[in-house]
C-alpha cells in the first residue's frame, strides 16, 4: 500500500511534468484541534496559532511545534516523526519543537493497530511515514495560501525554504508572521507530498536528535522525576513466586517508621506509602509477610528445559509444511540434527518500572513514560470504575522499556492505580518499583527450546528442514489469541522461522506452546531473538557440512530475496570476508528479516583458551528509506548491543520458581569492557521506511556463535554463549 | 542536622544520616538529573562528584557526606565536563538518556584526572556505569573527542 502511493508519485511527477518539489495530491484524514483549554497537552492551541490537524502547530513566535504520538524511549521518535513534519513544511529545524501526544485512540492511534494508540512492534516511522507528511504538507499549504492572499499573488509563485516564504517580487514572511491568517482559511481537502529527490531533511546524517540538550544537563523529565505536592510514594512487596497469594500481613513495624503514612493491600501484593521513596522502601522491608504459595510454581529452570526436550519428542501445532521434510531427511546424504536453548530474559531497563496516578476533576491523571496509551487506560479505567477516556495520560521520557513499558496486560499502570485506590483515590501516588522489583516481577523474554533437522543432498543442496520449537505463548500472557495465533501456532513464536528465507524445497516448522504461571512479554525484537538464533547456526552448519563458504552458500539460498542478498554482501564486503586474519581471531557472518527491515552482521573474534572477545561488528541495514541516518545508525550500535549482552552474559533463571538473580550484580548486561567495535552501513533505497528499533539484536548471537565455530570448531547452541 | 553544599549551595538536612545521597539529592533538594538504576552501586546511573571525587549516590549515606561539597549533573562547569556535553552533543550519544547524566560525571571524572586516556583507560573508568541501549561506542568516541578538544 504504502510502496503503491511511492510509485504513483512517480508516475503523476512524470506525467504532469511537475517541477522537483512538486508531489502527488494526497486526501488528507488528520484529526482536528480542538480549542479546549481543559484538554490535555498536545491537544490545545491558542487561537492565533495555526493548528491546522493534531499533528503540527505554528505559533506567532515562529515556533513549529511537533505533536509526536510515540513515545521517546531512546529510538529516535521525537527526532524522525518531526523530520517528516519538518520536511513537507520546509521549516527550519531548528525553529522545530516536539511535545507528546495526549492518550487519544482516535487521532493519535497506531496506524497499523486499528483503534490503539501505542509504541512498538519498530512501527513508529513506518505506520507514520505518510501521515506525518501530510501533516507538514497541509500546514505549508496553508501558509503559502495566507501569504498569496497578503502579497495578492498566485500561490504557485511562493517559494518556501528553511521557515521562510518568499517571492519574486521581494516579499518575504516567517511562518509566524503569517500563523494567524492562515490559521483563518479552511483546512485543505488535499495536498502535494514532496518527490523524493526534494527531500532536505529527510536522509541527512548532520540533522541532530531533538532530545540531546534534555538529556545531557539532567534536565530531561521521567517518570520517576515527578515530584507534585501531597505526592505519596509507594514501594510493593511482590510475592516470592509466581501464582503465590498473599496470606497473612504484619504491617506494625513498618507503620512505625517516621514517614510511612500508610499500608495497603492489593492484588499483586502489599504497598508502602510514604511521602519519599527511601522511607516508603523501609517500610516495605519491614512488612511481615506470609504467602500462600499452594498454587505458586516451584519449577526451574532446568526442569522447564527437561519438559520442553521432552514435549519436543512429539509433533505440535503445524507452522509451515512445504513438501515432505520427513521423507527427504530420510534420503539425504548429510543430516544435521542440532538443539538450541535460551533462557528466561528480563528486559532491564534503566529506568526502573514506575507510574504516577493523581485525581483529576472527572477522572484521573496518568503521567508516564506510556509505550501502550490504550491497553493503560482501559486497565486503569477498571481498576477504577472509570470509563477509558477519563483516564488522561502525560507523557514523559522513558528511561528505555525495549517492550517491557507496553505490557498487554497493563501490568504495572494497572497496579499504580490499585494502590491509588486503595489509598483512598485522593492523593497522587507514584509507584516506583526497585531493580530487584524490576528483575524478578516477570514478563520476561520466554525461555525457548528449538530441535532443528536439517538435510543436504550429495551435491550439498540443501533439501529438508525440520524445526519443532517449544516456549511459552506470549500471546497467551497478552490476551490477544484471537488476532495472533493461527492454527494453534503464535506466530510470535515461530517469526524468523516459519518464514525461512533460505531456499529449502522441503520445510516443516512446528510448535508446543506449553502454559508456565511464569508471564512472558515481547523483548525487542520478540520471536526473532530465538528463531534467528536457531536458523542462522544451522545454515552456518550446513554451509560447513557441504564444504562451503558460509556467505556464498547463504547468497546462492537467498535467490529472490535481494534485500536479504544485498545487506549481507555489503556487510561481508565492509567486514573484509575472506580476508585472512591473525591466528585465534575468526569471523561469522549472519543476515536476518525483521520487522520489514533486513540487517547482516559480521563479528570478529579473539579466543584465548575457553575466553573470547568480540572485537568488532559489521552492519549492513536495509530499512527502506533512510529518514535519519544516524539515528538508523544509532539503533544499529544499541539493538546489537542489546542482541550482544543475550548472547554474552545474560540469563535469568528459576529455582524451586524463584528467580535466582535480583539486580544488576546476577543479572549481568552488557557493559563497556565488552562493546566490540561497531561499523554500520545503510543500503541506499526507494523504498517506505521500515523498522530500525529490533531488526539489529537478534543477529549478533548467531554471527558470534558462527564466529566462534570458525576459531575453535565447536558449535555453540545454548545462549549466553560459553566456550568448552 | 546535616550541612551538605550540593553545586555551591548549602543545605541543612534533618533527615535519617543513613538515607542514600541519592534520595536526598533527588527527593530534598529537588535536583532529579541524577538517578537511581539499581540502588546498590552496580549501574552508575547515580554518579555525582563528593569533594572532587566520583561516588555512587545511592550507595553513600547522607552522612558520609556530611560537610562535603557535591556536584550534581546540573552544577557541572568543568573546562571538562562542558567539553564531554558538547562531545556528546556533537556525536548525538544518547538514546534513552536514563543513564547519561552518570556517564558524564564518569567521564569528567575520568578527564579530570587523565586527560588523554587510552580505550583501556575507558573500559576501567566506563565500566561501572550500564547503559541498557548500549551507546557505548558514542561514549568512547564522545570522550575522546572531548580529550582531543582539551588539548
Amino acid at each position: 500500500m504504502r510502496n503503491r502511493i511511492e510509485n504513483l508519485s512517480r508516475r503523476v511527477f512524470l506525467k504532469q511534468g511537475l517541477a522537483v518539489g512538486a508531489g502527488l495530491t494526497l486526501g488528507i484524514h488528520l484529526g482536528a484541534v480542538p480549542r479546549r483549554l481543559d484538554a490535555a497537552p498536545g491537544a490545545t492551541a491558542l487561537p492565533e496559532e495555526l493548528a491546522p490537524n493534531a499533528f503540527v502547530r505554528i505559533g506567532t513566535d515562529d515556533s513549529v511545534t511537533v505533536i509526536v504520538k510515540h513515545l521517546e524511549m531512546g529510538q529516535g521518535t521525537y527526532t524522525g516523526l518531526p523530520t517528516l513534519v519538518a520536511e513537507e513544511l520546509d521549516a527550519r529545524w531548528d525553529q522545530v519543537r516536539v511535545e507528546g501526544a495526549p492518550a487519544d485512540a482516535e487521532r493519535y492511534n497506531n496506524l497499523f493497530w486499528g483503534p490503539a494508540q501505542g509504541t512498538g512492534g519498530s512501527t513508529s516511522m513506518a505506520n507514520s511515514w505518510e501521515q506525518m507528511r501530510k501533516a507538514g504538507a497541509v500546514a505549508r499549504q496553508l501558509l503559502v495560501e495566507a501569504a498569496a492572499k497578503r502579497w495578492k499573488v498566485d500561490p504557485q509563485e511562493i517559494q518556501v525554504r528553511d521557515g521562510q516564504l518568499s517571492h519574486a517580487s521581494g516579499q518575504l514572511a516567517s511562518f509566524g508572521e503569517l500563523a494567524e491568517a492562515a490559521a483563518e482559511l479552511p483546512v485543505p481537502e488535499d495536498v502535494f507530498l514532496k518527490d523524493p529527490e526534494a527531500f532536505r531533511l529527510i536522509g541527512d546524517a548532520a540533522l541532530r536528535r531533538k532530545d540531546t540538550a534534555d538529556k545531557i544537563d539532567g534536565s530531561a523529565r521521567y517518570t520517576q522525576d515527578v515530584a507534585l505536592p501531597g505526592l505519596l510514594t509507594a514501594v510493593v512487596a511482590h510475592p516470592p513466586r509466581f501464582g503465590a497469594r498473599l496470606k497473612s500481613l504484619d504491617a506494625e513495624a513498618a507503620l512505625a517508621i517516621e514517614g510511612v503514612e500508610k499500608v495497603v493491600q492489593i492484588p499483586s501484593g502489599v504497598a508502602v506509602l510514604a511521602g519519599d521513596f527511601w522511607t516508603a522502601k523501609r517500610g516495605r522491608d519491614r512488612l511481615t509477610i506470609a504467602w500462600d504459595e499452594s498454587d505458586a510454581l516451584r519449577l526451574g529452570s532446568d526442569e522447564i528445559l527437561e519438559q520442553y526436550k521432552a514435549l519436543a519428542e512429539g509433533p505440535g501445532a503445524v507452522a509451515t509444511a512445504e513438501g515432505d521434510a520427513e521423507t527427504a531427511l530420510g534420503s539425504a546424504a548429510k543430516v544435521i540434527a542440532a538443539d538450541f536453548a535460551v533462557p528466561f530474559l528480563a528486559h532491564a531497563s534503566m529506568e526502573p518500572l514506575n507510574c504516577v496516578i493523581l485525581p483529576e476533576e472527572d477522572g484521573v491523571r496518568v503521567i508516564n513514560g506510556e509505550q501502550s496509551q490504550t491497553r493503560t487506560q482501559a486497565g486503569v479505567a477498571e481498576v477504577l470504575g472509570l470509563e477509558p477516556g477519563q483516564v488522561s495520560i502525560e507523557m514523559l521520557y522513558a528511561g528505555s522499556s525495549f517492550g517491557r513499558r507496553g505490557n498487554p496486560r497493563a501490568d504495572f499502570t494497572s497496579e499504580a492505580a490499585e494502590i491509588f485506590k486503595a489509598a483512598g483515590g485522593k492523593t497522587p501516588i507514584k509507584l516506583q518499583w526497585t531493580r530487584e522489583d524490576d528483575t524478578r516481577a516477570g514478563w520476561y523474554r520466554p525461555l525457548f527450546f528449538h530441535r532443528v533437522r536439517a538435510g543436504l543432498d550429495a551435491e550439498g543442496k540443501p533439501v529438508a528442514w525440520h524445526q519443532r520449537i517449544v516456549g511459552q505463548s506470549i500471546a497467551a500472557d497478552a490476551g490477544m489469541e484471537a488476532r495472533m495465533v493461527v492454527d494453534g501456532v503464535d506466530r510470535l513464536s515461530v517469526e524468523g522461522a516459519a518464514n525461512l528465507a533460505y531456499a529449502v524445497p522441503n520445510l516443516y516448522v512446528d510448535l508446543h506452546s506449553p502454559k508456565l504461571p511464569v508471564p512472558v512479554q515481547w523483548w525487542r525484537s520478540v520471536g526473532h531473538t530465538h528463531t534467528a538464533f536457531a536458523v542462522e547456526c544451522v545454515i552456518d552448519e550446513l554451509a560447513e557440512a557441504a564444504g562451503r563458504d558460509p556467505v556464498d552458500f547463504r547468497m546462492e539460498l537467498l535467490e529472490g530475496h535481494p534485500r536479504h542478498q544485498g545487506v549481507l554482501r555489503l556487510a561481508a564486503e565492509k567486514a573484509g570476508w575472506g580476508e585472512p586474519l591473525p591466528d585465534g581471531k575468526a569471523r561469522g557472518a549472519a543476515v536476518h528479516a525483521s520487522f520489514n527491515s533486513y540487517v547482516a552482521q559480521v563479528a570478529e573474534v579473539s579466543v584465548r583458551g575457553k575466553a573470547f572477545s568480540v572485537d568488532r561488528v559489521v552492519i549492513a541495514v536495509d530499512c527502506g528509506i533512510a529518514v535519519n541516518p544516524d539515528v538508523i545508525k544509532a539503533q544499529m550500535e544499541g539493538g546489537m548491543g542489546y542482541g550482544l549482552a543475550a548472547a554474552l552474559v545474560s540469563s535469568l533463571t528459576l529455582k524451586d520458581g524463584r528467580v535466582e538473580q535480583s539486580n544488576f550484580h546476577d543479572y549481568q548486561v552488557l557493559r563497556m569492557d565488552k562493546m566490540p567495535e561497531v561499523e554500520v552501513h545503510i543500503l541506499p533505497s526507494a523504498e517506505a521506511p521500515t523498522g530500525v528499533g529490533e531488526p539489529a539484536t537478534p543477529v549478533i548471537a548467531p554471527a558470534v556463535a558462527n564466529a566462534l565455530a570458525a576459531a575453535t570448531g565447536q558449535r555453540l547452541r545454548t545462549l549466553p554463549l560459553e566456550l568448552a | 542536622m546535616v550541612k551538605i553544599t550540593v553545586n555551591g549551595r548549602e543545605h541543612a538536612l534533618d533527615l535519617d544520616p543513613e538515607t542514600p545521597l541519592l534520595w536526598v539529592i533527588r527527593e530534598h533538594i529537588g535536583l532529579t538529573g541524577t538517578k537511581y538504576g539499581c540502588g546498590i552501586a552496580q549501574c552508575g546511573a547515580c554518579t555525582v562528584f563528593l569533594n572532587g571525587a566520583a561516588v555512587r549516590a545511592c550507595s553513600t549515606p547522607l552522612s558520609a557526606a556530611a560537610g562535603g561539597s557535591i556536584l550534581t549533573i546540573e552544577g557541572l562547569e568543568s573546562a571538562q565536563g562542558r567539553a564531554i556535553q558538547a562531545a556528546w552533543a556533537e556525536l548525538d550519544v544518547v538514546q534513552c538518556g536514563f543513564c547519561q547524566s552518570g556517564q558524564i560525571m564518569s567521564a569528567t571524572a575520568l578527564l579530570t584526572q587523565n586527560p588523554s586516556p587510552t580505550d583501556a583507560d575507558i573500559d576501567a573508568a566506563m565500566s561501572g556505569n550500564i547503559c541498557r541501549c548500549a551507546t557505548y561506542a558514542r561514549i568512547r568516541s564522545a570522550i575522546k573527542q572531548a580529550a582531543a578538544a582539551l588539548a
